[in-house]
């Protein structure tokens, strides 16, 4: 029980710090903060990469379920990054 | 070890925290999202020196196939379908999170019928480790099949359906069916469900369908950016199932930043939350039909060609132009651009006003305009530009029309009535660059287009910009 408040207020003090700093986000960059943020939600891809690693108590199904967790995530990753990050330049070039 | 790893993805979680920090300036953005991408590489091999880990071969494969897709994705995809990408992404996000769960599911089970099989006493897992796998497999689900009813509805390959009720019985049907399958399966045998969790995570994903199939495709906006929030909290439910602190931080991170932008959506159409969502499209319930419409506008709407409009310019000091969903469908961007710089050579004052729901996603008209290099001081937000309309000679109105409907203000009956609006009719004289006048989103004919200083341009954005630029070179 102890641990689950531990990890609850974690939560709550994490969602806190997210509306602070998201409020300050100009709407010109809502776009490329929400295909960022999607890069940055493939970080479950750490639980597939456990799931799918491991040596004991997996099945084939197992497995598989969690290299496909992998590869969706890593689609989220590099997708999110990368279309990010070209959005980011243009905003950066300047021409009056 | 143990700690090496959990510090490993507590940074993750502070890089992550700075990046989205960097993303509140344009000119800290490129660094800050850099930043997110170093933390996630950290993640990663963090995971990689889990003890548990000891079969890197499948993982691999896995990384690299996902590293091909989603930088093949990101490289192709045009500007103007970026709302069908983010969509795209949501669902990945919300597979993964399913995935995940289900994975780890079926790894605690194997553990428990081995423990009992050897004659040991399994541990059964705490109310909330179960608990929090029904969460991440249900937002999961419904992520992941919501998100690709929107990419379809975004690609105008899905229309908006007139079956509004049958979805919302679907609807009820599925969450109560989910009620009774979430208690039986926390209080029955947890371990020994596995055909309960299988029927549980097929109605999830035909609620997903049945939630976003009835929402209209004005609202898309809104629901990417909830849809954006649910990989995010299913990342996090993801994260209570593992005990990983570090998916438990960044998944509420993009639940928060989802929830943020959907609550932005919804107050710049004036319109709730639960509304948006169980309400069906405007056009269906409020709009006129085409007899209706034709008659709004017989004999009172004034056409101009492109030459008069470069004459109307040619004089103007001050110009603002107004693009909509429109200028992304013709591609107008580039031209509009070009258009622009002629127009500040002149010494003529150049400025955009865009409203925030302007295009399909959050912030989307931003990001056509910049791909198009228009420095991004020129674009200017709804309630700093609105005072500026009354000083300016020529609003020049690129595929927008509800959000500029005078009728927001003053009609009660209108059905965005209390919308906030672009007020465009206090410019000197307005240019509505339109197809012709088929109504919007909303469904209902527009006054602007037909008042004192209003004059239309039928055609294509594009083609009608590009012959108001060589209508000016000619000057």
């Amino acid at each position: 029980m102890e641990m689950l408040i531990l990890t609850f207020t974690i939560f709550v003090l994490a969602i806190f710090v997210g509306v602070e700093i998201i409020n300050k986000v100009p709407p010109t960059l809502h776009t490329p903060l929400m295909s960022g943020t999607n890069a940055i939600s493939g970080i479950v891809v750490v639980g597939a990469i456990i799931s799918s690693g491991a040596g004991e108590n997996t099945s084939g199904l197992s497995t598989f379920l969690g290299v496909l967790g992998i590869i969706l995530a890593t689609i989220n990753i590099f997708g999110g990054f990368l279309v990010t990050d070209r959005m980011l330049q243009m905003f950066k070039k300047k021409k009056g | 070890m143990s700690v090496f790893i959990n510090i490993c993805y507590l940074v993750a979680a502070v890089l992550f925290i700075y990046g989205i920090k960097g993303m509140t300036s344009p000119k800290t953005a490129v660094r800050g999202n850099q930043l997110s991408a170093i933390g996630m590489l950290i993640a990663v091999v963090g995971a990689l020196l889990d003890h548990n880990v000891v079969n890197y071969l499948y993982i691999i494969m896995g990384l690299l196939i996902g590293a091909a897709i989603g930088g093949f994705l990101a490289r192709r995809v045009q500007m103007t379908s970026m709302p069908e990408m983010v969509a795209a992404l949501n669902g990945f996000g919300g597979g993964a999170s399913l995935m995940v769960a289900a994975a780890s599911y079926m790894e605690m089970q194997i553990l428990a019928d081995r423990t009992i099989a050897a004659g040991g006493v399994f541990e059964h897992p705490p109310l909330q480790w179960s608990v929090a796998l029904i969460l991440s497999i249900l937002i999961g689900a419904v992520t992941l099949t919501g998100s690709f009813i929107a990419v379809g509805k975004l690609m105008g390959k899905l229309g908006d359906s007139s079956q509004v009720k049958m979805f919302k019985a679907i609807v009820k049907v599925c969450f109560v069916l989910l009620i009774a399958g979430s208690a039986y399966f926390l209080y029955g045998d947890t371990m020994h469900s596995d055909n309960l969790l299988i029927v549980m995570i097929v109605i999830c994903l035909l609620l997903g369908v049945a939630l976003v199939m009835p929402i209209g495709g004005a609202d898309m906006p809104v629901v990417i950016a909830l849809l954006n929030s649910y990989s995010g909290l299913a990342g996090s439910a993801t994260g209570f199932v593992l005990g990983n602190n570090g998916l438990i931080i960044t998944g509420s991170l993009v639940g928060a930043s989802g929830i943020i932008l959907t609550m932005i959506m919804c107050k710049a159409m004036n319109r709730s939350l639960t509304n948006v969502l169980f309400g069906g499209s405007m056009a269906a319930q409020a709009g006129v039909s085409k007899d209706e419409n034709d008659k709004f506008y017989e004999g009172k709407v004034k056409m101009a060609s492109s030459e008069e409009v470069a004459m109307m310019l040619e004089s103007a000091s001050k110009v603002i132009f107004v693009p909509g969903y429109g200028l992304a469908v013709a591609q107008a961007q580039h031209a509009t651009r070009e258009l622009a710089s002629m127009l500040q050579k002149r010494g003529t004052e150049v400025k955009y006003a865009i409203h925030p729901v302007a295009g399909r996603m959050p912030g989307h008209m931003n990001v056509l305009l910049a791909e198009a290099e228009v420095p991004y001081e020129q674009l200017v937000e709804m309630d700093v530009i609105n005072p500026e309309f009354a000083q300016t000679d020529v609003a020049i109105v690129l595929g927008a029309n509800d959000v500029t409907n005078p009728a927001a203000a003053s009609d009660p009956n209108s059905p965005i009535y209390g919308m906030p609006i672009l007020q465009v009719a206090n410019a000197r004289s307005v240019v509505i660059v339109k197809r012709g006048l088929a109504p919007g989103f909303a469904g209902i004919p527009n006054s602007l287009f037909i008042n004192e200083n209003s004059v239309m341009v039928h055609g294509d954005a594009k083609l009608v910009l590009q012959e108001m630029i060589a209508a000016m070179k000619d000057l």
